[in-house]
């Protein structure tokens, strides 16, 4: 038993130079797959139960794919698809433009608070960091009343409801946009503060000693250079706000609301007396989950970058 | 450089033909122009408009709207008509008090907090050490680790409350295996919060991991040989020199699992249908939403709402001083 850990150990402290195979080597690369079977089992539970038929659900067990070709159904997929695609557009139609005015707005507000100094700056961008940290618990009562009856955007733009495209529960998309946007714009301004902190400062300097505006340094030279961390914040923001789900409860408010995003549909699914439809409710997680894990899995790297600053 | 030096004249070209211009329109005399014109040109003027319509707009449905709920929570307003805001008094902190649903809440909010926190970093720390050396895949199993963080509390919940089934669950058939169980984890009041934290950790462990990978990278490489020439083995290594100076990725890391921690509310609204958690999992984010949305007490959970942000707060004043004394504001 000792002898064996003594050999691990000196495995471990010697694989870099021998580079062979080794039992650390071996040890190592176990626990490293036993740890990928540990992450993905949850989410490949929840695939191969989504498509059992009711039989092969109790025949086999939750890890297990169906036993034979008839135990596979996609039905539990497409009843899923039915109640999730009005929400998946919702979701959509939210989503693309609080992230677009998000990474805009905090873009704007890092360089006046990052790369033109002045006096009070510091005490601004407390409130901005700290604005990242408010629980949405503290606000959504307000949120609700501010909406719900002070500002009734239904009824003040009625006279859009009429217009092509444009439907009177596109107001409550509207109060979603507005929400998600200020709150996402404390922690994008964090990202491309982080970004704007490390830009060489002489060449900013330089143009401003020449009489470049400030304006005009943003857009000819902070502008072209950040354009990475746009494609950054692009992929986390987008994540954010898809999977974000008490502002849709509390502005919302009901799964049967035309405006109802797709997290929020997702959380009412398959529920009955009788108990869950666990199938269902599965079909439904991957195809709510599917937009984020397709950004997830297109842009890992850029999702990595996205996660660590 | 070439194109940056012809930028700079265009730049000062410009700024030549703005000077001509505005020589010709400027009325009044020359001191009142001099002092309006200084103001003008003063940086935090010049940079308002980048930062300023971002911060109204935060401000309103940040800070505004903080100061409104702590208003609302010092009335007895239950959803009728108009907040009365002529009688304000302290009776709903009071009241809770008097609570005993809050202090269940308020002690499971932190054992949800701090038990999250505390394994998260430790499995994300021991994730990233694996990984940090030569391996092949180490990107592959990087992306699988970080995966869960993609998903949303909503639909991690649908998979957790499948895996904690209590009739064929994976969780029960595998401690099966050992003669345990079977257990109701999310039934029983005893069980439910370390199995919820359990499946938050395999949503955020990923997380923690790319956190402490980037820092142990930007450790340089002399260290760890330094280390070894001393005749350290590679445990002590570790301890000695290198998880010392992880410090500050677990200090960015930990504000940010609170955070989420903080957000758990959607997790127990999935995985219960709604913000009934079972006996054992009532947090102050349930408990605010029910008081509010359920039973109409919005001035009591609004009350609640306070408390939850009291608490975020004492986590990041600390954490916000610290960093502008280390000039990283």
């Amino acid at each position: 038993m000792s002898e064996k850990t003594v050999t691990t150990e000196q495995a471990a402290s010697t694989e870099h130079e021998t580079g062979g195979i080794s039992i650390g080597h071996v040890g190592l690369y176990a626990t490293l797959i036993g740890l990928v079977g540990f992450y993905l089992l949850p989410i490949e539970s929840g695939l191969v139960t989504s498509i059992k038929t009711p039989t092969a659900l109790q025949e086999t067990f939750p890890f297990l794919p169906p036993l034979s070709a008839s135990g596979v159904t996609v039905e539990k997929w497409q009843v899923a698809f039915e109640y999730l695609a009005p929400g998946m557009v919702n979701s959509v139609l939210f989503t693309i433009p609080s992230t677009i005015l998000c990474a805009i707005l905090g873009s704007m507000a890092a360089y006046g608070l990052t790369l033109v100094n002045w006096r009070g700056q510091i005490a601004v961008l407390a409130l901005f960091i700290a604005g990242i940290f408010v629980p949405y618990q503290a606000v959504i009562v307000p949120l609700f009343q501010f909406w719900s009856q002070y500002m009734q955007l239904s009824a003040r733009l009625s006279f859009l409801w009429g217009l092509p495209l444009l439907e009177r529960h596109h107001a409550t998309i509207l109060e979603l946009i507005i929400t998600h946007t200020a709150y996402g714009v404390p922690i994008v301004t964090l990202l491309f503060r982080s970004q704007y902190k490390t830009m060489s400062g002489e060449m900013i300097e330089a143009a401003r000693l020449d009489g470049a505006s400030v304006w005009r340094v943003y857009r000819r030279i902070v502008l072209p250079l950040s354009i990475p961390m746009f494609a950054v914040v692009f992929i986390f923001q987008f994540t954010q706000i898809w999977n974000e789900f008490l502002f849709s409860l509390t502005i919302i408010g009901s799964v049967n609301n035309p405006a109802a995003s797709a997290t929020l549909i997702l959380s009412g699914l398959g529920q009955s007396l009788e108990g869950t439809d666990y199938p269902l409710r599965m079909a439904g997680a991957f195809i709510t989950a599917l937009p984020t894990l397709l950004v997830y899995v297109l842009f890992a790297d850029k999702f990595a970058e996205g996660v660590q600053t | 450089m070439k194109r940056f030096l012809a930028l700079l004249r265009s730049v000062r070209r410009k700024r030549d033909e703005g000077d001509e211009h505005r020589v010709r329109t400027d009325g009044g005399t020359a001191e009142e122009r001099s002092t309006l014109r200084r103001w003008l040109d003063s940086d935090i003027v010049q940079s308002s408009p980048f930062w300023l319509p971002p911060f109204l707009l935060m401000g309103f449905f940040v800070y505004a709207a903080i100061g409104w709920n702590l208003l609302l929570s010092l009335t007895e307003y239950s959803g009728f008509g108009d907040p009365d805001y002529s009688n304000l008094g302290l009776h709903n902190y009071r009241a809770m008090l008097d609570d005993p649903g809050m202090w269940a809440a308020t002690r499971n909010t932190f054992v949800l907090l701090i038990g999250f926190t505390v394994v998260c970093l430790i499995v994300g720390l021991l994730l990233a050490l694996l990984l940090d050396r030569e391996i092949r895949f180490s990107r592959s199993f990087r992306t699988i680790y970080l995966l869960p963080f993609a998903l949303s509390f909503i639909v991690t919940a649908q998979f957790w409350r499948w895996m904690y089934n209590v009739n064929n669950g994976i969780v029960n058939q595998f401690i099966g295996l050992f003669g345990l169980g079977p257990y109701n984890w999310l039934g029983s009041p005893r069980l439910v919060l370390g199995a919820v934290i359990f499946a938050l950790v395999w949503q955020f462990s990923g997380y923690t991991m790319i956190i402490y990978l980037a820092a142990l990278r930007s450790i340089p490489n002399d260290q760890y040989e330094a280390a070894r020439v001393d005749g350290a083995n590679t445990l002590r290594m570790y301890w000695r020199v290198i998880i010392p100076q992880l410090r500050p990725a677990t200090v960015s890391a930990s504000v940010v699992l609170v955070l989420f921690a903080l957000k758990a509310f959607d997790f127990l609204y999935a995985t219960f249908d709604g913000y009934r958690p079972r006996r054992g999992a009532d947090i102050l984010a349930t408990k605010m939403v029910r008081e509010s949305f359920g039973r109409s007490e919005w001035a009591y959970g609004s009350s609640i709402a306070i408390m939850l942000f009291v608490v975020s707060l004492a986590v990041i004043a600390p954490y916000l001083y610290n960093q502008y004394k280390r000039g990283n504001l």
